[in-house]
């Protein structure tokens, strides 16, 4: 029994975003029962492919999950948030795009392997992770200002590294990546979101990272005579999420074959943000749940998906509509629900005892 | 005799696991400044909360001028005439010295500036405080602005105004002229209550001295019958019980052992520590005794490294040592439990399971975390062997009571088996049962070859465990005290030092 409590002590923080998925999973199945048919169809490069809602949801929600990982560690450790991500993905990309397409604007064949690319785009997204970091543990920069920096000039600064022009990648085995591994019937970004998700969970298992966050983000005076070093733990989460915006911005430009530096993963700072609040973790850090995060960040993505299919909802309303279901989840995980929630509980159980009585 | 303003009388008040005041007694009478003495824990702070409505309390009675009164909240204290200025200014900084004075008085939406100005003057004036009414507060020093604060408390009419610890953080000057704009109000009528740490300004402008006492009333006592090394030896508390047996004990262990753990010489901080040396022995137990402030704290976070070292030669086991952060010196084998648990011990939204194993992971390595099982274990060991009281393991720290908290910090250095531990105020807040077993540890973990540094603000309680005594006054090492010297009496002339040296 003590054991079934503690247990569901852990899992309580994952409810509200499990039902907040649930219930627009519910939603869809009530108003199109053929939502969430699945359905095995050859695509134009002649491979069969899943197709469906969900695996749309899934895809769709790749970038979002994977960027979800970095933004919960940066909130458990530093209390805030790093609203560059989208800027950084721009850099990441113009990146990619310089090192396989030099100074031509459609090159007929990649410059480099696709991997020294990957590598580069890497090695970027975390240099500009380290900037921030050190802004934020070094110069003790409030993140959201610290990371306001990289969010306003990193467009620019993308365009700059793209060479100044938006080139074109032609070359089919880049574009596996972000579409279909031939053979696979399922697309690569889910497969690659499902590494990331196992990277971190290998790594919370195997290393002490959740320890070391959790500590720095609730008491870093403490953590600090406990013999860790705060500064490198704050700086270290900046550099996961590094890694997670080159890997979201590598799936991003394969997608596209191309960068839009001005409009690539655009506001998709405050939807990684949203995740976080949504899997029910802290924005003023300490403890986490990456899993929450993640659950946060297909909730999004499917409600999204669900409402561009809702009869009269249009592209220039649907900000609108989601803001309205954003609402309504946040308030239901704000602490005053959640107290008045356990309190009529709470009565509950009185009534009954008296009853039985 | 004067009339008296205020008078507080048999209060009581227990927290969990603590009696805060017990049958406390205080009296204020007009135009008197009346100090509140004793050492942390004593119960100072307690009691002012419980007169100005921030706690209320258990049994008791509070009158003014005569009239029983109820106080429930600090707007009630404030109708009541009873005013509080605190030792950090609660004014607005970014708002004019006049503002501040008449912000949240008025009735009405709408403010007169050029009257609130003028009436801000007239009080400025009147009080000889140098502020200009428009003046931005920030733009004046730290005791203009206390005096502002005193300014405002004045003209809503108080009657017993109460200083806690308004000196703490202003220089000389500004002392003075606080304490001829203190006079003034006490030649206007006004009772004050100050409480401070400085024993040298209680003397300079207070007319009566209350002491208390681990929550209890020690005495009410006028200045001039209370001599410094009296008003110590109060607030210090004077049972000598069982001191005889505890310094045969600790003599023992000094003979039986002789090789150094750590050493340092000429060691100083960036905490303002000044030079000292300082070396301990296995299965010593030794105490650095002073008052509060007097750097006893400051002294062993440099030893640890949790405040820059900024000179010094360490040796530890007798090999040279670099100890610049924490980290080093848990590697040579240190630990080190801080003063102030809440904010530098416990993380609290952790469980406690994540506590106790803290320190010993951060040793073990960032890639060898332990195995669920194996945090488990540990936290069951300790949680039996120091007897924490916990509904689990899982349970987050900050949820456990202060004592139960201090357990769970003792117990993640325990785990890491240091050679030298560092215990600051391991028993502060904490029941005296529980007291006790701590003491008994200490000793127990000095007899298995650890070598222990004991601070606590009750003398009796570092007599009763500590063999050699290391005496603090300003930041200074004044005095060190070993075997025979090892007395109340002795201990307090040291740190009263001077006048009260020569005549022992």
């Amino acid at each position: 029994m003590p054991k079934r409590k503690a247990l569901m002590q852990r899992y309580a923080q994952l409810l509200i975003p499990l039902l907040s998925l649930l219930a627009v999973i519910v939603i869809n199945l009530i108003v199109n029962p053929a939502f969430f048919t699945l359905a095995l169809r050859v695509n134009n490069a002649g491979n069969s492919v899943f197709a469906g809602n969900i695996i749309s949801i899934l895809d769709n929600g790749s970038e979002l999950a994977i960027l979800a990982i970095g933004m919960t560690l940066v909130t458990a450790a530093t209390g805030g948030q790093d609203i560059s991500v989208g800027a950084n993905i721009a850099i990441a990309g113009g990146v990619v795009l310089r090192v396989l397409c030099g100074n031509e604007a459609a090159p007929a064949s990649l410059h480099a392997p696709i991997i020294v690319a990957f590598l580069a785009c890497c090695a970027v997204a975390m240099l500009f992770g380290a900037f921030n970091g050190m802004l934020v543990s070094v110069f003790k920069i409030q993140p959201m200002i610290a990371t306001l920096i990289l969010y306003t000039a990193g467009r620019s600064i993308g365009y700059w590294v793209g060479g100044g022009q938006i080139a074109k990648i032609s070359d089919p085995f880049f574009s596996y990546f972000g579409g279909f591994i031939p053979g696979v019937p399922i697309p690569t970004p889910i497969i690659i979101t499902i590494a990331c998700i196992a990277a971190i969970v290998l790594a919370l298992r195997f290393t002490t990272l959740r320890l070391y966050t959790q500590s720095v983000g609730i008491n870093e005076k403490s953590a600090r005579l406990n013999g860790l070093n705060p500064l490198w733990i704050k700086f270290l989460t900046f550099l996961i999420i590094g890694v997670c915006v080159a890997i979201s911005g590598f799936i991003k430009v394969s997608r596209m074959s191309t960068v839009n530096y001005s409009s690539i993963a655009q506001d998709i700072e405050m939807d990684a943000i949203l995740a976080v609040a949504i899997g029910g973790n802290a924005l003023g850090g300490g403890k986490f749940s990456i899993g929450g995060s993640i659950l946060g960040a297909y909730t999004i993505q499917a409600l999204m998906v669900t409402l561009y299919s809702m009869p009269g909802v249009t592209s220039e309303s649907i900000r609108f509509y989601k803001a309205l279901v954003i609402i309504l989840l946040v308030s239901i995980s704000s602490p005053v629900v959640k107290n008045g929630v356990s309190k009529i509980r709470m009565l509950r159980k009185k009534d009954i005892a008296r009853e039985v009585v | 005799m004067k009339e008296t303003v205020l008078e507080m009388r048999n209060i009581s008040k227990e927290f969990p696991g603590v009696k805060a005041l017990q049958n406390v007694s205080f009296t204020l009478r007009e135009g008197e400044i009346h100090a509140l003495m004793g050492e942390n824990g004593a119960g100072k702070s307690t009691l002012i909360k419980v007169l100005t409505g921030v706690y209320s309390m258990d049994s008791g009675q509070i009158c003014l001028s005569g009239k029983p009164i109820k106080i429930k909240s600090p707007q009630d204290a404030q109708a009541f005439g009873i005013s509080t200025v605190y030792q950090e200014v609660t004014l607005c900084p970014n708002l004019t010295v006049a503002e501040n004075m008449f912000i949240g008085r008025g009735k009405y939406s709408f403010v007169k500036w050029a009257e609130m100005n003028r009436k801000a003057k007239m009080l400025l004036d009147n009080l000889g405080i140098p502020a200009k009414p428009a003046q931005q507060l920030a733009s004046c020093s730290l005791g203009v602005q206390q005096m502002v604060a005193i300014a405002r408390a004045v003209d809503m009419d108080c009657k017993a105004l109460i200083l806690d610890e308004p000196t703490s953080s202003l220089d000389e000057q500004e002392v003075v002229k606080l304490f001829s704009l203190m006079r003034d109000l006490r030649s206007r009528g006004v009772g004050i209550v100050f409480v401070t740490h400085f024993l040298e300004q209680v003397y300079e402008v207070c007319d009566k001295i209350t002491v208390l006492r681990s929550g209890e009333f020690v005495g009410e006592y006028s200045v001039e019958e209370l001599p410094r090394l009296d008003l110590i030896a109060k607030m210090m508390g004077k049972e000598l019980s069982s001191l005889s047996e505890i310094s045969e004990a600790a003599s023992m262990v000094h003979e039986s052992e002789s090789d150094f753990v750590y050493e340092a010489k000429n060691l100083s901080g960036s905490n303002g520590t000044k030079p000292f040396d300082f070396s301990i022995r296995r299965g010593e137990v030794n105490g650095f005794t002073g008052l509060l402030g007097s750097g006893r704290s400051e002294s062993v976070r440099t030893i640890f490294g949790a405040d820059k070292a900024l000179s010094g030669d360490i040796r530890v086991g007798g090999k040279p040592a670099r100890i610049a952060k924490p980290f080093d010196a848990m590697k040579a084998r240190i630990g080190y439990l801080p003063e102030d648990r809440k904010r530098d011990g416990i993380i609290a939204d952790l469980s406690v399971r994540d506590n106790i194993i803290m320190a010993l992971q951060v040793m073990r390595g960032a890639f060898r975390p332990f195995s669920k099982q194996e945090a488990e274990d540990f936290a069951t060991e300790y949680i039996e062997l120091l007897g924490i009281k916990t509904a689990s393991a899982d349970a987050p720290v900050g949820s456990l009571s202060g004592g139960n908290q201090q357990k769970v910090i003792l117990a993640r250095w325990l785990l890491t088996h240091p050679d030298y531990l560092i215990l600051d105020e391991p028993t502060r807040g904490i029941d005296i049962g529980t007291k006790v077993e701590i003491q008994k540890l200490v000793l127990r973990l000095a007899s298995e070859g650890m070598a222990i540094t004991f601070i606590s603000s009750e003398i009796e309680e570092m007599l009763r465990v500590c063999s050699r005594m290391i005496v603090m006054r300003d930041r200074n090492v004044v005095g060190e005290l070993t075997g025979s010297e090892l007395t109340q009496d002795k201990i307090m002339r040291t740190i009263a030092g001077g006048a009260a040296n020569a005549q022992a």
